[in-house]
């Protein structure tokens, strides 16, 4: 649950942005990362922004996201 | 550390690096349940560890599994106190890890109004669209988690929201790391400390574990390469005996963590003791609002008591102890026989960062 993914900010208004996430779109509150631009890329966690970061890292997290999710797609399918 | 590896070194070297140490036994825990997962998937556990006889632990860092067993049967019971009224939300996680009585899966089966929401944030609309019913947040989390309900809670004054309130259930990485250092029972070298909870912390609340225990720390990222990289460092400093905390995850970390987020957590929230499931209580270790919002507390709007102390146990499943360190989950005589991920008995075998659950999914069977 600790776990947040990087992605990209496509558009902001205000405190919110759409961020691109590998191939989805996800809407994210930046008001914890003060001064985030269009084009930064950002750490989401529960619908919020938590850091910004370097393109390089964004790409190496995506990879463990996608293993994650699968896992836990797979755990809920089991109930 | 003189030469730090670069931040990219390849693992190659890093490994070369590792054998080139002598080899002593060590136990080092890795805090966090998404590190355990990235650990098996670096493949490393029956092949370097083992060769180096490096012994890795998890440990508690996982919402889900610490979440007082007391604490879902009292949202459960109040789910369905007034289906018609009260809504609870929550994070997906937690939707079927069991109290001592239910889930809120097994609540929302009898009829209770319960929702998962991706992000606290959606507490807003929904209490927006629903002036009518009672929205209560049941919100778990370590640090990564607790400044976006902060926010929410910001957000909620700001609106004047009337039926919109938290039940806080939040954990604090710190207390329990040090129950964790000073547990004898433990004999750990040194840890692999959470890098997204480090986001927002920064490094310093991690400096007593050097200072006053003499134990080693490194704050890692998620892939293969930042673990390895990781256990070099806690190797090198044990054999220097200089140990230290180390920030390894610089790109996303930052020495003062995140100013913003760690002002609006204490604007929000102050500590308070808190029950870890399995584990007991730990002195300042949880949240609990502060006065003046009051309005937006689920305890004193319903009149719940707080769960602080939590003595019923969990008959044969031994969460408690894989959360400590102190076994490895096939140890438990249930693992992957009674409790499965597809019918788990414990927290830790429900959550996918859960140890139990990944050491079933890995095929970890020591
Ligand atoms: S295997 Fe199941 S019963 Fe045993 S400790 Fe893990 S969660 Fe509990």
């Amino acid at each position: 649950m600790c776990l947040a993914i990087p992605g990209i900010i496509e558009e902001l208004e205000g405190e919110w942005a759409k961020v691109r996430v590998g191939g989805v779109t996800v809407e994210a509150n930046v008001a914890l990362v003060p001064g985030a631009a269009l084009g930064d890329y950002v750490l989401v966690h529960a619908g919020y922004a938590i850091q910004r970061l370097t393109q390089e890292d964004a790409e190496e997290s995506l990879e463990l996201l996608r293993e994650f999710s699968e896992f836990q797609e797979s755990l809920d399918e089991g109930k | 550390m003189s030469e730090a590896p670069s931040k990219h070194p390849d693992a190659a070297t890093v490994i070369e690096r590792i054998r080139a140490l002598p080899l002593r036994p060590a136990k080092f825990m890795e805090v966090c349940g998404t590190h355990t997962v990235a650990i098996f998937r670096a493949g490393i556990r029956n092949t370097l560890l083992a060769e180096r006889k490096i012994e890795l632990v998890s440990g508690p860092g996982c919402p889900v599994c610490v979440t007082a067993a007391a604490e879902i049967d009292d949202v459960a019971q109040l789910a369905l106190r007034e289906p018609g009224r009260i809504t609870i939300t929550t994070y997906g996680d937690l939707l079927r890890s069991k109290g001592h009585d239910t889930s809120l899966a097994d609540a929302r089966a009898k009829g209770a109004d319960v929702r998962v929401v991706l992000s606290p944030n959606e507490n807003i609309a929904l209490a927006q669209q629903h002036p009518e019913r009672e929205i209560v947040f049941f919100g778990i989390g370590f640090e990564t988690t607790q400044p976006g309900l902060a926010h929410t809670l910001l957000e909620a004054e700001r609106r004047r929201l009337a039926n919109f309130t938290a039940y806080v259930s939040h954990k604090l990485v710190a207390p329990v790391l040090e129950v964790l250092a000073k547990d004898p029972r433990l004999k750990l070298d040194g840890f692999v400390l959470p890098g997204h909870v480090s986001t927002i912390i920064g490094e310093e609340p991690y400096g007593f574990l050097a200072r006053d225990h003499g134990l080693p720390g490194v704050i890692a990222g998620f892939e293969a390469l930042d673990i390895i990289v990781a256990l070099y460092y806690l190797l090198a400093m044990r054999e220097k005996g200089e140990p230290h905390i180390v920030n390894a995850y610089k790109s996303v970390v930052l020495p003062e963590g995140n100013i913003r987020a760690r002002e609006m957590i204490d604007q929000v929230f102050e500590p308070t003791d808190a029950h870890w499931r399995g584990i007991g209580a730990i002195p300042m270790s949880g949240h609990v609002l502060r006065e003046r919002f009051a309005a937006f507390d689920t305890h004193l709007r319903f009149g719940l008591e707080r769960v602080i102390e939590d003595e019923s146990g969990f008959g044969e499943c031994r969460c408690g102890e894989v959360l400590l360190g102190l076994i490895k989950p096939p140890e438990c005589g249930l693992f992957g026989t009674r409790c499965t991920p597809e019918e788990p008995v414990g927290a830790c075998m429900v959550s996918s960062e859960g140890a139990c659950a990944n050491y079933f999914r890995f095929g970890q069977r020591r």
